[in-house]
């Protein structure tokens, strides 16, 4: 199939709920992150500026928890989402195999062939719908959901909850909350920024989460397995869509170039404390 | 308000009780030198002025409304040397006046001050006299509210040197400001602007005449002194104090104790509830209890008030301010029979497995929180292990994807 470069042709790759999931994710997570951290390093300079900005340690709180609650609402739409594909479309394809999250064989192969890519001793990997790192992005948030969210509904209710379980249980949501918004902030704010959007080949930003589209061409290039598979079979066409309008791909560089911009700002602020200690 | 019992109130009474009537007579009996109209004929005009031009004038009302004024003493009483000269104008320089004549008592106690031991190193020292609190001719008793030394004037007496930048730098005053900071103070609010009597001022802390350093057992602020000097006011607190285990360690005889300065300061008090303050009370605690605070700002509360909140648990909730036992002590507000209540100050439902929270929990210490300590491990290893293969990952991703753009972008040209 060749395609006119000037009329680059398009296919979906997210649709507009999973966009949106995102979207709404990345403001909590901002909101969770700008809220919490002060906590976490309150005995810098830059962390009581923050709070006095906040205004008071009950606003920030409460901003804190409305963060939480988005991000609670965000994970458990998705889960409707996954559980209704499964139980209403009997969509298998999604728990294992070539379209699914769910890490398998063929992501350790990925994972040497890519290295050794990097290395210049092979050719890049020929890569499904979701990479290798994409899945680590994907399962590291579901799992630090479970983890934050647990113990973060702990330390929200730490009265009710002592009720059933013993109180150093809040020692260990505290420690754990902390710990694991450490890596969730500093992973999202260097490795997720650099996977998915300033590694070079995508420099400055890939704004696929906010169009939902990219080009055949790209398709081809960055997921061969897919494209490979998916024209096999036909679906092509279906995928096909308009490019994506000026104003949203406008607005995808905006958005995600100001989270970049305050998540490398708080990485920044991060280092900086972890490195004066 | 109890009324102070303060000795040296007791012993300058009586001193000036005895002297009166005696000076009276020596002032009759002795006043065959030139009485006070044949002086104040030179001196009565208050801008007089010596051949010399130094002041030699003195407002003769002020003088006669004055305590020596008063009971009709005599220049010559003072300036003894004066009672034999009959040839006027006199000398310019005469003898230094001896208030010792009649104020033994006052002036063997200022000579243990260190004011007197200043002067006695250094004779041109700026440190105070007699003259320099009480005046010269104007000298009023201390229950007289025009008087320098009346306690609602008294601060400004003091704060003539100790608020003075220049005398402070030529005294070598090493604790610097002390009247700007007293000025601000609970205590100095409490004079100048409540007009309190009753209100702590200089004297009442560091005494009247004998003014010690601090560094001197004797002295009233010396550091085992202070919560006696404190507890001439703040008797109910200091009870509590003496109870607790810092009062227990001071009396006997421990030099770490903390005393009331330690935590409220010596000259800049403020109201327990001022916020700045409170703060800095944590911090203090933390000057002895190293390990205690490190864990306490691994807490909520610790984090809360690290970021200048006040509105959580601070050390004194929980342990108490003044009357502080050990975990072990049955009176103690932490203490297993009372920790659950005391939890409860703050989250009235609380229950017993509330109160099994570790407010010190130690993520370092296996022994006293084992599975913290083991989620402490855990999380760092899962830390290192993401940031470790990741941050591999991307280094050595780094450079291909740099050489795969450029590739790309080259083969997007030439198409």
């Amino acid at each position: 199939m060749s395609v006119a470069r000037n009329v680059p042709m398009y296919v979906r790759r997210f649709d507009a709920f999973d966009r949106v999931l995102h979207a709404l994710l990345m403001i909590s997570f901002l909101g969770l992150a700008a809220t919490g951290l002060p906590l976490l390093f309150s005995d810098e300079g830059w962390a009581r500026r923050i709070a006095s900005v906040l205004g008071s340690f009950e606003v920030a709180g409460w901003l804190h928890r409305a963060s939480a609650a988005l991000l609670i609402v965000v994970f458990l739409l998705h889960l409707f989402r996954v559980g209704r594909r499964l139980v209403f479309e009997r969509d298998w394809g999604i728990i294992w195999g070539p379209r699914s999250m769910v890490p398998q064989p063929r992501d350790v192969a990925d994972l040497l062939k890519h290295v050794r890519w990097f290395l210049g001793r092979g050719p890049r990997p020929e890569f499904e719908r979701y990479t290798y790192w994409e899945k680590f992005d994907y399962w590291a948030v579901f799992w630090g959901m479970g983890i934050i969210g647990a113990s973060g509904l702990l330390l929200w209710f730490p009265v009710f909850f002592a009720r059933f379980v013993p109180g150093w249980l809040f020692n260990v949501a505290l420690l754990v909350h902390g710990e694991e918004a450490l890596l969730a902030v500093g992973f999202i704010f260097t490795l997720h920024f650099f996977n998915g959007h300033l590694r070079p080949e995508k420099f400055p930003m890939d704004p696929v989460i906010f169009t939902g589209r990219i080009t055949v061409d790209e398709l081809k290039h960055e997921r061969p397995g897919e494209y490979a598979r998916t024209a096999a079979a036909g679906g092509l066409d279906a995928l096909r869509t308009d490019p994506p309008p000026d104003w949203l791909t406008r607005l995808g560089f905006v958005t995600g170039g100001i989270a970049v911009i305050i998540g490398l700002f708080i990485v920044g602020l991060i280092l900086y404390a972890v490195l004066r200690r | 308000m109890t009324l102070r019992f303060q000795p040296w109130i007791l012993v300058a009474a009586l001193v000036a009780w005895a002297s009166v009537p005696a000076v009276a007579q020596h002032g009759a009996k002795a006043a065959t030198g030139p009485d006070n109209d044949t002086c104040l004929a030179c001196h009565g005009d208050p801008a007089a002025k010596s051949d010399s031009g130094r002041a030699i004038g003195l407002d003769a009302d002020k003088f006669h409304a004055s305590v020596h004024g008063a009971i009709g003493l005599a220049c010559v009483d003072c300036h003894v040397d004066l009672k034999k000269t009959t040839d006027f104008p006199h000398a310019e320089k005469l003898a230094p006046v001896n208030c010792a004549t009649c104020h033994d008592a006052a002036v063997a106690a200022y000579s243990t001050s260190i004011h007197a031991a200043a002067r006695r190193q250094t004779p041109d020292s700026v440190a105070a006299t007699c003259v320099d609190c009480h005046s010269a001719h104007e000298i009023r008793s201390s229950k007289d509210p025009e008087s320098r030394t009346y306690p609602l004037n008294l601060p400004a007496t003091c704060a003539r040197c100790h608020g003075d930048p220049n005398i402070i730098a030529q005294g070598h005053i090493r604790i610097g400001n002390v009247a700007d900071l007293y000025k601000d103070s609970i205590h100095g609010r409490a004079v100048s602007k409540s007009g309190l009597l009753v209100a702590a001022n200089c004297t009442s802390c560091h005494g009247s005449h004998d003014i010690r350093q601090r560094t001197d057992p004797a002295s009233h602020v010396f550091r085992a002194n202070i919560p006696a000097t404190c507890g001439s006011c703040h008797e109910g607190i200091k009870t509590q104090y003496d109870s607790g285990i810092h009062g227990s360690a001071l009396a006997a005889g421990s030099t770490h104790a903390p005393v009331c300065a330690d935590c409220h300061t010596a000259h800049d008090i403020q109201r327990a509830d001022v916020t700045s303050w409170r703060l800095s009370v944590i911090r203090e605690c933390g000057t002895c209890h190293a390990d205690k605070i490190k864990t306490y700002r691994d807490t909520f509360h610790g984090q809360v008030t690290s970021l200048g909140f006040v509105r959580v648990a601070m050390c004194s909730d929980c342990h108490g301010a003044h009357a502080i036992f050990p975990k072990t002590d049955t009176r103690s507000s932490v203490a297993n029979g009372h920790l659950l209540e005391t939890c409860r100050t703050c989250h009235p439902t609380a229950t017993a497995g509330f109160a099994e929270y570790d407010p010190h929990a130690d993520k370092t210490n296996a022994a006293r929180n084992p599975v913290l300590y083991y989620a402490a491990v855990f999380m760092k290893w899962l830390l290192i292990g993401v940031f470790g293969f990741f941050g591999l990952h991307t280094t050595l991703w780094l450079p291909r994807s740099y050489t795969a753009r450029r590739a790309h972008d080259k083969e997007m040209r030439t198409s």
